[in-house]
């Protein structure tokens, strides 16, 4: 198709594609066997995983006594995972919800795979409170059901107990706005397979779509509905996470500023996890005219904005802790950023804050490599901000003799990388079996950016 | 009940769009169109009604947030009221978020819940594809053939106006 380009708005897919093409290049890496590549990479993840389940399973059998948590510093690598992975899936859902009411219609390249990321970093996350439960086969008795103890409820005035709402509330909500998008695209992958057994489960899950206008029409709404309860929700989500910390009376931690900065930070870190995996599946699945570099390059400018809210946030944050008059205030910041977790603190801002700046160029922004480089250390960065956030203000509590130290055990660690391994496996699985673009979506905007023929 | 329909398989987006809207412009019953994504502009076109899933989620999220504003306050406050650092009772302010989080999900669940029912999707169900290609890149347009007046003739004569690449009389089986 060699149609005229309007000089206005660039074709949001390269290659001036047809929709049989869609479908084709979007299912071809559903349809090939998997590359040495992938099996290296799921063998990796995979590897990692298994090394988290055994140290979960240790801990677990052992107690949560293998941490290196002690009486001053009673939480630190376990919620700060939490944090950081609660954090990577608000951007899927920005992408999904946020940027399609905002009419953003690049997204729809890159909705679908930065959905599923969600859902592996909400599970990802959702692990370590349990583990931190200490007794993880209790962990149900967080939510309020009838019970012989009385029945004794939960308390709904704690932050923890809200927390617990929202985490399972974001899961549900993005797993069903997930499987609506995925429903019209399992149609079609069900109506090119052979008969077969793959053709069959397809089948049942495609809820026998018929690509019906009226349906369609209410599909829409649907869709927009889902869109709308999903923006305030993921507001709402780490909002909560962040008043775990601000309900509570330590400095540092008490802050009004928290839900702002943990929704910026949160959407930061995901907007560069969405890069990171899309800088190396588009190469991999062969999918460079969808995942285009002016798609990289708009998520980079989404970047370069939060990281300047975090910059603002951490900014804020300083002032008001020196201008509060508070001795223990005061002492919090300065020992964040002169203490001896001051490498931490200056990991952190320099990650955040200074190297996104690069972003500001366009030749940074359009080069892939230098994204991919620049998103890994906002992630590392994204870590440290919440390691900072928990360990600093509490190793150095009210009363000196307290104050102590904090080293994460090995156990720790492999959690940690467990936790990566499980994410990787997941969205590795899912862009084999899975299609990892929107084509319903997209074959709907292939038309963007060129001329209209004439209508009859 | 069998109806006979004539059935005009179209390549892109424009060509749907206009002939639908020719064929209601004269007169012609539309029975459904088939398209691999949602065309814009095609509810005005097929003349459809405003779907009234936004009622389903009010409904359904006022009354997820007022049962959860029911129980908080009831266990809180009625059922086994519980000391917790001298906050009243009926601590309304920090029931509020969970009210929320409850408030969402029964709008959204309820909201796909409708929507899956009215449109008749449910695992298992055989689709009934007007072509085997409108998941992929083929549009569709059916056409009842509701008395003696259809002219088949002059309706192809307008169907392939919009360049339709095939135009079949079909005889439909009672549907659903």
């Amino acid at each position: 198709m060699a149609e005229p380009c309007s000089v206005l708005t660039r074709p949001l897919i390269e290659g001036g594609k047809n929709l049989a093409q869609v479908t084709g290049d979007v299912c071809a890496p559903m349809e090939r066997r998997p590359g040495a590549l992938w099996w290296v990479a799921f063998l990796t993840a995979f590897g990692m995983l298994a090394a988290g389940v055994a140290a979960v399973t240790y801990q677990i059998a052992t107690g949560i006594g293998v941490w290196g948590l002690n009486n001053t510093v009673g939480w630190a690598f376990d919620i700060t995972n939490f944090v950081f992975w609660i954090g990577i899936g608000h951007a899927g859902t920005l992408i999904s919800a946020i940027l399609f009411l905002l009419r953003q219609r690049w997204r729809t390249s890159v909705n679908r795979a930065a959905e599923a990321m969600t859902l592996f970093a909400v599970i990802c996350a959702g692990i370590f409170p349990v583990i931190h439960m200490g007794r993880p086969w209790l962990a149900y008795w967080i939510f309020p059901y009838p019970n012989f103890r009385g029945p004794l409820w939960i308390n709904f005035r704690s932050p923890l107990a809200w927390d617990a709402f929202a985490i399972s509330t974001y899961f549900i909500i993005s797993a069903t706005f997930w499987y609506v998008g995925l429903i019209p695209d399992l149609a079609t992958v069900r109506d090119r397979a052979r008969p077969g057994l793959r053709r069959k489960i397809f089948e049942f899950f495609s809820l026998g779509w018929d690509g019906s206008c009226r349906t369609w029409h209410r599909y829409e709404k649907v869709y927009l509905l889902l869109a709308g309860l999903a923006t305030p929700l993921v507001v709402s989500v780490h909002t909560i996470v962040s008043w775990d910390f601000a309900t509570s009376v330590i400095p540092g931690w008490h802050a009004t500023i928290f839900p702002p900065y943990f929704v910026a930070g949160a959407i930061f870190s995901g907007m560069a996890m969405v890069l990171t995996l899309m800088i190396v599946a588009r190469k991999a699945a062969h999918l460079e005219d969808y995942i285009t570099v002016r798609h990289i390059e708009t998520m980079a400018k989404l970047v370069i904005a939060t990281s300047g809210m975090v910059a603002l946030a951490y900014g804020t944050e300083f002032f008001t802790a020196q201008y509060s008059g508070n001795l223990y205030e005061r002492f919090v910041f300065l020992n964040r950023a002169a203490g001896p977790f001051a490498w931490a603190y200056w990991i952190m801002v320099g990650c955040n804050v200074g190297v996104p700046q690069l972003l500001w160029f366009r030749r940074v922004r359009t080069h892939l490599a230098a994204v991919f480089v620049i998103s890994l250390l906002v992630n590392v960065g994204m870590w440290f901000e919440r390691f900072v956030i928990i360990v600093t203000s509490l190793h150095r509590d009210f009363l000196p003799a307290n104050w102590t130290s904090y080293r994460p055990t090995s156990i720790e660690i492999a959690t940690l990388v467990g936790s990566f391994g499980l994410f990787f496996t997941c969205f590795l699985v899912f862009c084999r079996v899975l299609p990892m673009i929107a084509m319903g979506e997209v074959k709907s905007v292939l038309s963007y950016g060129h001329k209209p023929k004439e209508e009859a | 009940m069998n109806r006979r329909v004539l059935v005009g398989i179209f390549t892109c987006e424009e060509d749907i769009l206009g002939a639908t809207r020719a064929a209601r412009a004269r007169g012609l019953r539309v029975v459904d169109v088939f398209a691999p994504y949602a065309v814009h502009g095609m509810d005005r076109a097929m003349g459809l009604r405003p779907s009234r899933l936004s009622l389903v989620c009010l409904l359904a999220g006022a009354t997820g947030a007022v049962l959860k504003l029911w129980f908080e306050i009831w266990t809180a406050a009625v059922d086994w009221p519980v000391n917790v650092g001298g906050k009243p009772w009926n601590s309304l302010p920090a029931f509020v978020p969970i009210t929320f989080e409850v408030m969402v999900l029964f709008a959204g669940l309820a909201t796909v819940a409708a929507f899956l029912l009215k449109a008749g999707l449910r695992p298992g169900r055989k689709p009934r594809l007007v072509d085997p290609r409108i998941t992929d890149d083929r549009f569709a347009l059916v056409l009842e053939q509701a008395d003696a007046s259809f002219d088949v003739d002059s309706v192809r004569g307008l169907l392939s106006r919009f360049n339709a690449t095939e135009v079949e009389e079909r005889v439909e089986e009672g549907r659903r």
